[in-house]
């Protein structure tokens, strides 16, 4: 990891180097355990069809954790996540690519809020907002 | 429901309002590493804080600390959770339940909010807490009407020490087709079964006998067609059926160079409808022919678009197959 950017080294505005991820059945199911998710439409395709839906799908607690490595890979070992605020949007699923793009949208003497956008083809999937206490 | 009815529904939906969904909830296990290794696996998280005690120590977390948006998977039920429930094991599924027997049967996830007081140690033990917070007045929403229920949860170690907070929003809400069956119509019962969803596209230009050839030749010849007069040469586009300058119908195209300069642009950023890539940057292109055309333009940041810039074109495909003319900055040299 590279080092930790200062509050005062960011702009509103500034935005994150974007991040592609396939999204793929093992991703879905893998998140889903290591959250202790075992809901069965975040890891049994058949479970999700009977609801309606194409495929299963990926819980919102590996959302959250795709979208917090993504911040915290950019902004440095030593920043420390104190808030995320998520707006749900539409599934992702395997197959789909989550595009997250993510860029600055405020900042005080010691903290960023970073707005994080996770788009597929199906529209907008998560908007979270990261809170970040980083290094004076 | 009349009046009367919709009164003590709603009084007995409120009296939900307060009440912890159960007893207090202590995660199985600790927190521990090999969790935080799989979790870190699965998010590709190779933050240092998480993994590597000697590389965490130079730093502001000091030890190995679990990542900050697990705090949830520290109490989550686990396994037991697939078998889902027929009787409702607990108030919030008693106040979903409820709900559902009175027709809100879709349910949507809407928003979350955590705050993490701090980082979480090894072989600490998460208890947490939910009550169910707010439950909105009815409201009618682009899913149905419905009703926004927020659950907050407190999350605490084993000396009660606070490690953070969780509200959750979800919207309970009745899918139209069962609510114009509730109020007599006919079509509920085709609700049942549902079609699977399909992935949402871009959506298609008409092509009608004026301009259908036009889209043919981009996909089977993968080029940019330009309209030409068959009496009298002048080029058109759009597509149309009579010449401006002699009024004759007949006409062939040619393929045009690819090259031409940014007439004017315009940055689309809302509104966002699913199948294409925001945000787009749209353009009008002055062909080297001489001709106009409205298009797209890629690979291209948008603060990076001046007019008169020169573009080429490409044929864009999209996942179902569609193809589109685009153009993309032109190379130099």
């Amino acid at each position: 990891m590279t080092k930790t950017f200062k509050a005062s080294e960011l702009t509103v505005g500034q935005e994150l180097p974007p991040l592609d991820l396939k999204t793929t059945a093992t991703l879905v199911a893998g998140g889903a355990m290591a959250s202790r998710d075992y809901t069965p439409v975040h890891h049994d395709r058949d479970a999700a069809v009977a609801q309606g839906l194409p495929d299963m799908f990926m819980n919102i607690l590996t959302t959250q954790g795709l979208c917090s490595r993504y911040v915290t890979d950019w902004a440095g070992i030593d920043a420390i996540v104190t808030r995320v605020r998520t707006k749900l949007g539409g599934p992702n699923m395997p197959g789909d690519v989550l595009k997250l793009r993510g860029k600055v949208v405020a900042r005080a003497d010691r903290s960023v809020d970073v707005e994080v956008s996770g788009n597929n083809a199906w529209g907008n999937h998560v908007t979270a907002t990261f809170t970040l206490t980083l290094p004076a | 429901m009349n009046e009367n009815e919709k009164k003590a529904f709603e009084a007995q939906l409120k009296s939900f309002i307060g009440r912890p969904i159960g007893p207090a909830m202590t995660g199985r296990d600790p927190v521990n590493e090999p969790m935080i290794r799989q979790w870190c696996d699965a998010m590709g998280e190779t933050n240092p804080a998480h993994l590597d005690a000697a590389k965490a120590k130079g730093t502001v977390h000091g030890e190995i600390k679990a990542p900050p948006t697990m705090l949830q998977a520290w109490v989550m039920e686990g396994w037991a959770m697939h078998e889902g429930y027929d009787e409702p094991k607990n108030e919030q599924h008693r106040l979903h339940k409820f709900l559902a027997d009175h027709g809100y049967t879709g349910v949507l996830g809407t928003n979350t909010e955590e705050n993490y007081t701090r980082y979480l140690r090894l072989g600490e033990k998460v208890t947490a807490e939910t009550v169910i917070a707010e439950i909105s007045d009815e409201k009618a929403t682009g899913r149905g009407i419905g009703y926004f229920i927020t659950t907050r949860t407190k999350f605490w170690n084993e000396q009660g020490e606070e490690l953070g907070s969780m509200s959750f929003r979800v919207l309970r809400y009745k899918p139209p087709a069962e609510a114009a069956a509730a109020a007599g119509g006919s079509q509920g019962k085709d609700a049942k079964g549902a079609a699977v969803a399909a992935k949402p596209t871009r959506i298609k230009p008409p092509m009608g006998q004026d301009n259908g050839w036009w889209w043919e030749k981009v996909a089977k010849e993968n080029v940019l067609p330009i309209q030409r007069c068959a009496d009298c040469g002048k080029l058109r586009h759009p597509p149309r059926p009579m010449c401006d300058a002699c009024g004759s119908q007949k006409f062939d195209s040619i393929a045009a160079s690819g090259r031409g300069k940014v007439h004017t642009f315009t940055v689309i950023h809302y509104p966002q409808f699913p199948g294409y890539d925001y945000p787009i940057v749209s353009i009008i292109v002055d062909l080297e022919e001489g001709e106009r055309m409205a298009s797209t333009l890629v690979e291209c940041k948008p603060e990076a678009v001046q007019i008169g810039m020169p573009v080429e074109l490409l044929i864009h495909q999209d996942e179902d197959g569609f193809k589109i003319p685009f153009f993309r900055p032109a190379k130099r040299g």
